[in-house]
């Protein structure tokens, strides 16, 4: 028993930046396309629906729907960066690249991986939330400077994304079953958290569901930063988002020790 | 200093109610060439994966480099260098770059990593590669960046599966060079193959595999000279029964495998002098191999 654990949890507090510093290398070559990428898709919701249905809604919570949905957008586009980094790219590296399996022939353990991947993700997710943000500050939709309060918990929201999607990754055969965890997980949680519209629009049932959905917490915690407002409860978004980020990573350490090390 | 490399008394492994492994022991002694030798399925890569840690035993034990495995894996991994069966380097990156971030990975730092990393390339004559992407290499290029990282620790071990399986005779052979090279240094490898010619040119001692068991152990020639012990001669075309009473009076021993006839003949001559006459038949006399004593221990060929 004491063996399957030295395997699975990182084997000291530092090894995992060597992971993080390979995939840092690997994205440097590729940075515009990719930040491009993380960036246009939350954009273009942000704006698309920001302008073509601000002007049917009106005014939301006392402000413009586009500063309203400028806090949705920044969590979404660190869940998806996070998720989309760990299912895929991530999938492809411990897969068909078999990057792990170098890796596992040297001191690390695959603790030590699923930690570097997992702070990897969050470092692409921090960096498309944080895209969203100074374009929305620039713009005036974010207020200056309660804003900077917002960037931390981005990260935080990338990480307890990142972990999640590491147990689908663990769990996954190919490539064919990440589609399920993006519609019958992703896509829900943006409408039942917040993201475009309030949660208080949604039957009670709906609203008492979102309470346990990570991307509820990170919303709530995103969208007063921008709007210059009190948050309310935040011991408790962050608890729970700190609470997804860490069992979920210990969960599918365990199954990756499972699968790889059979 | 421990003498042993590796040790393995009585391993098993079983995936899925197949027994792959099956009571197997063997030491390596520090800085001989040992080799596992057996056909697809015998067993090797596990044998491998297990000496790294990768995979745990059902029942046995493991010490490798002093050091009990699958317990304290990562301290014996420190100390090992691995050339896998399939590459699995960086492609999008350049030689240089996967020796930097492998190097990492053993907690040195760039300017360590990097100096050393001339050396290395020396070593896998790559020096005019340096900057170029791994997916512009060869495979033979490729395979000899795999054994520069290998040696990225100073490991003392070096685990190899299947080194030059895939590569072309030229780049085999350099690799063969390059590994007699790292044993000259005193380092200790570990191979799995199942080319009989790498194994008889590289190992100075061989376990013999098949479903996971060790059917024989020992220095190649050793075991040629113990199991064989005469010339063999390969004779093809004609019907295999009838030339097998023909010769079996002047035959140690027959084997018919497809449409070729192994006579182990201490008298080849006489062998000869028998089947004059006989047209349509080819007759190919050689000196005994790894390849006979498969045959001879488990009654098939190698590959095939």
């Amino acid at each position: 028993m004491r063996e399957l654990c030295a395997a699975a949890l990182p084997a000291n507090a530092w090894n995992w930046i060597a992971v993080w510093r390979r995939n840092y290398l690997a994205w440097k070559k590729v940075a515009l396309a990719s930040i491009l990428g993380n960036l246009a898709d939350p954009m273009i919701y942000l704006f698309g629906l920001g302008f073509g249905l601000g002007v049917v809604v009106g005014r939301i919570d006392g402000t413009s729907y586009v500063a309203f949905l400028a806090g949705g957008m920044v969590a979404t586009s660190a869940m998806t960066a996070a998720t989309f980094e760990t299912i895929y790219a991530a999938f492809a590296r411990m897969h068909a690249q078999r990057t792990w399996e170098a890796i596992l022939y040297t001191q690390l353990t695959l603790g030590d991986i699923v930690l570097g991947e997992l702070a990897w993700a969050a470092t692409k997710a921090f960096l498309a939330g944080t895209g969203i943000t100074v374009v929305a500050t620039l713009l005036g939709y974010a207020a200056w400077p309660s804003v900077l309060y917002a960037l931390p918990v981005i990260a935080l929201t990338g990480l307890a994304f990142a972990s999640l999607a590491m147990v689908i990754t663990a769990l996954a055969p190919s490539y064919d079953y990440f589609v399920f965890y993006q519609t019958l997980v992703l896509t829900p949680m943006l409408f039942l958290c917040g993201a475009v519209f309030p949660v208080a629009q949604l039957p009670n049932v709906f609203q008492q569901a979102a309470h346990f959905l990570p991307l509820a917490h990170a919303i709530d915690l995103i969208r007063p930063a921008l709007l210059s407002r009190p948050a309310g409860n935040m011991g408790l978004h962050i608890g729970a988002l700190c609470i997804y980020a860490v069992l979920p990573f210990f969960l599918s350490a365990a199954l990756f020790r499972r699968r790889l090390m059979p | 200093m421990s003498t042993v490399a590796i040790d393995l008394a009585g391993v098993s492994k079983t995936y899925e109610g197949k027994v792959v492994v099956d009571g197997l022991s063997f030491r390596v002694a520090a800085g001989e060439c040992f080799g596992l030798l057996g056909p697809n399925g015998a067993g090797k890569s596990t044998i491998a994966r297990m000496v790294l840690g990768m995979t745990s035993p059902d029942a046995g034990e493991i010490t490798v480099l002093g050091v009990p495995v699958p317990a304290r894996a990562r301290l014996a991994r420190a100390r090992i260098g691995v050339v896998p069966q399939f590459d699995n380097l960086d492609l999008e990156f350049t030689v240089r770059e996967n020796l930097l971030v492998f190097g990492r990975y053993f907690g040195m730092s760039t300017r360590e990593v990097e100096a050393i990393i001339p050396s290395l390339l020396e070593f896998a004559r790559l020096e005019s590669k340096a900057h170029a992407r791994v997916s512009e290499l060869s495979g033979g290029m490729k395979r000899r960046l795999t054994l520069a990282r290998a040696l990225i620790n100073d490991p003392q071990l070096l685990v190899m599966d299947e080194p030059t399986t895939g590569l072309d005779p030229h780049a085999r052979h350099l690799i063969w060079e390059r590994l007699r090279s790292l044993l000259a240094r005193g380092k200790t490898i570990i191979l799995t193959t199942h080319f009989m010619e790498e194994a008889e040119r590289l190992c100075d001692r061989l376990c013999v595999l098949e479903k996971g068991r060790k059917i024989a152990e020992g220095h190649p020639h050793a075991l040629i000279e113990e199991q064989i012990g005469c010339q063999v001669i390969e004779i093809y075309g004609g019907n295999p029964h009838e030339l097998h009473s023909l010769i079996s009076p002047y035959a140690q021993r027959i084997e018919v495998s497809g449409e070729t006839l192994f006579c182990y003949a201490p008298d080849p001559e006489q062998v000869r002098l028998q089947l004059r006459g006989h047209a349509g038949l080819r007759l190919l006399q050689r000196p005994p191999n790894l390849e006979d004593v498969f045959l001879r221990l488990t009654g098939r060929e190698m590959e095939k």
